[in-house]
């Protein structure tokens, strides 16, 4: 699914992704805009479940996105509790969604 | 430890506005923000502003930002990003973490706090659902990021942030189900309601979300009409096929450096709640402690710039770059801007609420 404004009446027409970066998302490769926020990736591509809740396992994602509420944490990189609305997107990044409190340290990748 | 003049917390339009007035006057100035990004709400706005053409009106929130920076930038005055102000302790000294790693501190002859505010979140069942959200994470979605946050949204709220961001989502291409408010009538000015009004979205007025369904994100949302009494009245129920509720109910200014730095605060609701109190230097009952923007009561951008100009020439004569009659002067300019920007009935009450503020600084001070 393409979440992608890609034409706009006041903002224009979307440049194209060339200079674009990937972001590996539960073992998928995801086409990012440089400069964007984790959450705006995932979202683009319709990804909408970031993370389970602990006890009950409640899907949650982007809520107040200014980095406040803490309902869009992800495991990034290997650490856990990462806020994806305010965290920005960087080549190579590897993003887990997150059960419960997360675990640290999955890059066993050799990174 | 770094040693400044003016230290101006939040690099939205009221401390842009600050930190350049303070810079004019000579003293040396560091403007901070917590974001990547300066600018604040600004560059989330890309309508056009109205008022009169000293306020920039027919000229959109975007435009104003960058306008803003270049300003800061050839004044000179130094910016710190990713730079997060934890607590303001004694002596002036400001607590500052910056890339979420580094500690430092900041001591300043003046302080300007300018952190904004945060959106009201409203709770009912499936409130935590994904695609429930505030409504500025949908305005920062699309306008920001360029991405859509559903394809057909619930909005809660008439106020101007509600209607602005319907408009909004509408320009991006999603589709508006709704806006429902609770109160007997619409809150947003008139020229932005009229305009979603005209693409065709239904206003639901007395009317609430009871709840929001699905498994994995919203699918559909209910809504219901509300008696005088904010009781909900029976089989008045609707339900509405969305996959997005956005929330816009209202602001609360974010005062915790104010009361870490021991400002007096006054509850005051038509402006959002508790605020410093400050006089008409925006200066709060902590000397040399300035407030400017929605901290000091949530209003818009235009009486947010103003406000930091304000700031920014009191911080600035605090240090004595300025005699007593030269800030007299130069902020009467701008409480005559403010002045006409707090008129019409909308303005009014803001400037009722704003006259309280004032005489408790004037009192605590
Ligand atoms: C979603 C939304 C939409 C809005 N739309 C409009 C609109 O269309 N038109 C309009 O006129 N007004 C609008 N407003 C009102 C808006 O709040 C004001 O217009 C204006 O942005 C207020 O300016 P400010 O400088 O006080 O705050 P802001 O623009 O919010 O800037 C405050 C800055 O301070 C930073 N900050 C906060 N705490 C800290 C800290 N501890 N350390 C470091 N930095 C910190 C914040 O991250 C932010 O960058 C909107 C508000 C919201 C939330
Ligand atoms: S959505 Fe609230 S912290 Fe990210």
């Amino acid at each position: 699914m393409n979440m992608r404004v890609e034409d706009h009446p006041i903002l224009g027409v979307l440049d194209n992704e060339s200079d674009g970066v990937r972001v590996v998302v539960d073992g998928e490769a995801l086409q990012a805009r440089p400069g964007e926020v984790i959450a705006a990736t995932l979202m683009a591509h319709g990804r909408s479940v970031f993370r389970y809740t602990n006890r009950r396992g409640e899907p949650r994602n982007l809520f107040c996105g200014i980095g406040r509420c803490t309902d869009c944490v992800m495991t990034v990189d290997g650490i856990p509790n990462v806020r994806t609305c305010v965290t920005v997107v960087r080549d190579g990044m590897v993003v887990e969604t997150q059960r419960g409190n997360g675990a640290w340290g999955r890059c066993d990748d050799g990174r | 430890m770094t040693a400044v003049d003016i230290a101006v917390v939040g690099a939205g339009p009221a401390g842009l506005s600050a930190a350049i007035e303070g810079a004019r006057s000579g003293a040396s100035v560091l403007l901070l923000d917590e974001n990547d990004k300066p600018g604040g709400q600004l560059f989330k706005q890309i309508h056009k502003f109205f008022g009169s053409r000293e306020h920039r009106a027919g000229t959109r929130g975007i435009d104003i930002g960058t306008q803003l920076l270049s300003e800061a930038r050839e004044l000179s005055i130094d910016i710190w990003l990713n730079a997060e102000v934890c607590g303001v302790y004694d002596n002036n000294e400001l607590a500052v973490v910056v890339n979420h790693s580094t500690s430092k501190t900041v001591r300043a002859g003046a302080i300007v706090l300018a952190t904004g505010a945060t959106e009201n979140a409203v709770s009912f069942p499936g409130w935590t659902l994904p695609g429930v959200m505030s409504a500025g994470a949908a305005q920062t979605m699309v306008n920001i990021h360029r991405v859509l946050p559903g394809h057909r949204v619930l909005m809660i709220g008439s106020g101007n942030v509600g209607v602005i961001v319907s408009y909004q989502l509408l320009q991006a291409g999603a589709d508006v189900a709704a806006i429902v408010e609770a109160a007997p009538s619409l809150g947003g000015y008139g020229v932005h309601t009229a305009k979603v009004r005209r693409a065709g979205v239904p206003f639901y007025t007395s009317h609430t979300v009871l709840k929001a369904e699905g498994a994995d994100r919203v699918e559909s949302a209910v809504i219901v009409e509300l008696d005088k009494d904010w009781n909900h009245v029976p089989e008045t129920e609707k339900t509405l096929a969305v996959d997005t509720i956005c929330i816009a109910a209202g602001l609360t200014p974010l005062v915790e450096l104010g009361r870490s730095a021991g400002c007096h605060v006054v509850f005051e609701p038509t402006l959002g709640g508790w605020i410093p109190a400050h006089d008409s230097y925006m200066e709060t009952s902590v000397p040399a402690v300035f407030v400017a923007g929605d901290i000091a009561g949530v209003e818009e951008a235009s009486t947010a710039m103003e406000e930091g100009r304000l700031a920014g020439i009191g911080a600035a004569a605090v240090l004595g770059y300025y005699g007593a009659d030269e800030r007299n002067a130069l902020s009467q300019v701008v409480w005559n801007r403010l002045d006409a920007l707090r008129s019409g009935p909308y303005g009014r009450k803001r400037r009722e609420a704003k006259e309280v503020l004032l005489r408790a600084g004037e009192n605590a001070t």
